[in-house]
């Protein structure tokens, strides 16, 4: 099958690859780039756990061929932090403990993320519906609603730009 | 699992699609959104050779408002839907079922065409299409197709088209501001495949009796259903809950579902006869200029 070249900006720098037509973005950026930060938990669209953002839309990179991201800006959980300063929302996670293995948090981070860009005012429900789509198995859910409504307090109050 | 290889053809015009099509028959799929495709072909349970890819074709990404008809194009993102305010404004149903699908990643990805296409008899859009009496558009190298909702659903994940077309256009009739609607849906847990769901529309006439109806269920029949007997009950009645519970349980009456590890026969068609009876309620109220 043939390879493919793929070039694209991740975290706001272009990288390239190749991958055959059967990669998902989420095993380019995994394996090609290296960028182990995406997780991959059920590889079809069910824990949530490899949402990126994809010019800036949230999206699962298993379902997601990486040929199709050709031209695309992608945003992984690498791209957050500036260089030792957590970003808001990972500082808010960390105080409210929302995490305990940790393997699901940068689907959480990254839903998280789109969710509070979009709707900077959403309430325990609309969060808590939100992030229906991602699968925690040791936390309960419970410190993780609670990291996302420090993050967008802060925000709110503090103008931490998310 | 890692998916099976494949070839993959990313087309900038619907012709080289079509053509690609033609030439592969049933080794050849569609790809759109890719949010139904891509797990199947994960868990090979599609096992295609040949992947078209058809985000690349100029011109499909819109949704027109004409002036009776809403036309979406093919790549159409649900998501993109659901902040549309054609779509809020004139087919409110479907504006009210979108948030249903899934989640909000699997929306920026999903299309309302490829849903269609997919025909999965308990998704949200496919329940909406035939609620609203709407149609598909089909094309081919042989030429177009226009496809009442009624004949293009035929079974589980079986439609009317054939393997060399491709779903172009699906057009919904826009809703009259004189009619309202409501969608319903019970799923376990949010943005799972739901048990089941209703769409419902409901035009009282000067008299307050019910002028039209219609109830279609998902979930419950291997293709959205529409409740005709209970359609045809409910028009000239007054609008009363003992009306909505007839027209409920009149709905489930022919319906068979399977018993599966989410729910028995008979909880299902419990549980649809209920999500009628509110979704009745809720159009009632509705249509009489309630907020509900």
């Amino acid at each position: 099958m043939t390879d493919h070249s793929i070039e694209l900006t991740v975290n706001g720098a272009p990288r390239a690859g190749t991958a055959e037509p059967r990669m998902t973005l989420a095993d380019f950026l995994r394996e090609q780039l290296t960028l182990t930060g995406t997780h991959l938990g059920c590889e079809h669209g069910v824990c949530g756990a490899c949402t990126v953002l994809v010019d800036g839309e949230p999206v699962r990179s298993c379902l997601m061929l990486a040929v199709q991201a050709r031209g695309t800006e992608v945003t992984t959980v690498e791209g957050l932090a500036d260089g030792d300063t957590l970003h808001p929302l990972q500082q808010a996670f960390m105080e409210s403990f929302a995490f305990q293995c940790g393997f699901c948090t940068p689907g959480f981070v990254m839903s998280t993320l789109a969710l509070l860009r979009e709707e900077p005012d959403a309430d325990e429900a609309r969060i808590r519906e939100e992030l229906s789509g991602n699968l925690c198995r040791c936390t309960g859910y419970q410190s993780i609603v609670e990291g996302v409504l420090l993050a967008a307090q802060r925000a709110r109050d503090e103008g931490a730009v998310l | 699992m890692k998916m099976p290889r494949f070839e993959y053809h990313a087309p900038g015009t619907l012709d080289e699609v079509l053509a690609l099509l033609t030439e592969h028959g049933d080794e050849g799929k569609v790809l759109a959104g890719g949010q139904s495709l891509i797990p199947l072909l994960s868990m090979r349970l599609a096992q295609p050779t040949q992947v078209v890819d058809i985000n690349g074709v100029a011109g499909l990404d819109t949704i027109d408002g004409g002036a009776d008809t809403i036309t979406f194009g093919a790549t159409v993102r649900e998501r993109q839907a659901e902040r549309s305010a054609v779509v809020r404004e004139r087919l409110p149903l479907l504006a009210e079922a979108l948030p249903y699908i899934g989640h909000a990643a699997i929306r920026t990805r999903g299309t309302v065409g490829g849903t269609v296409a997919h025909a999965d008899a308990s998704a949200e859009i496919p329940c909406v299409v035939a609620a609203l009496d709407g149609e598909v558009l089909v094309r081919s190298t042989r030429g177009d197709r226009v496809i009442a909702a009624s004949d293009f659903f035929q079974g589980h994940f079986t439609t009317a088209m054939d393997d060399d077309e491709c779903l172009v256009e699906v057009r919904i009739p826009a809703q009259d501001p004189g009619t309202a609607s409501a969608f319903r849906e019970v799923a376990r847990r949010h943005g799972d495949f739901a048990l089941v769901g209703v769409a419902t529309t409901m035009a009282l006439g000067a008299d307050g009796r019910i002028a039209e109806s219609r109830i279609c269920l998902m979930g419950m029949a291997d293709v959205p259903y529409r409740a005709r007997a209970a359609e045809a009950a409910l028009v000239g009645a007054e609008p009363t809950a003992e009306a909505f519970a007839d027209a409920a349980q009149t709905a489930v009456a022919d319906l068979h579902p399977a018993s599966d590890v989410h729910g028995s026969a008979a909880y299902r068609s419990h549980l649809a006869a209920v999500t009628v009876r509110r979704a009745l309620t809720t159009v009632g109220a509705r249509a009489r200029g309630e907020s509900a």
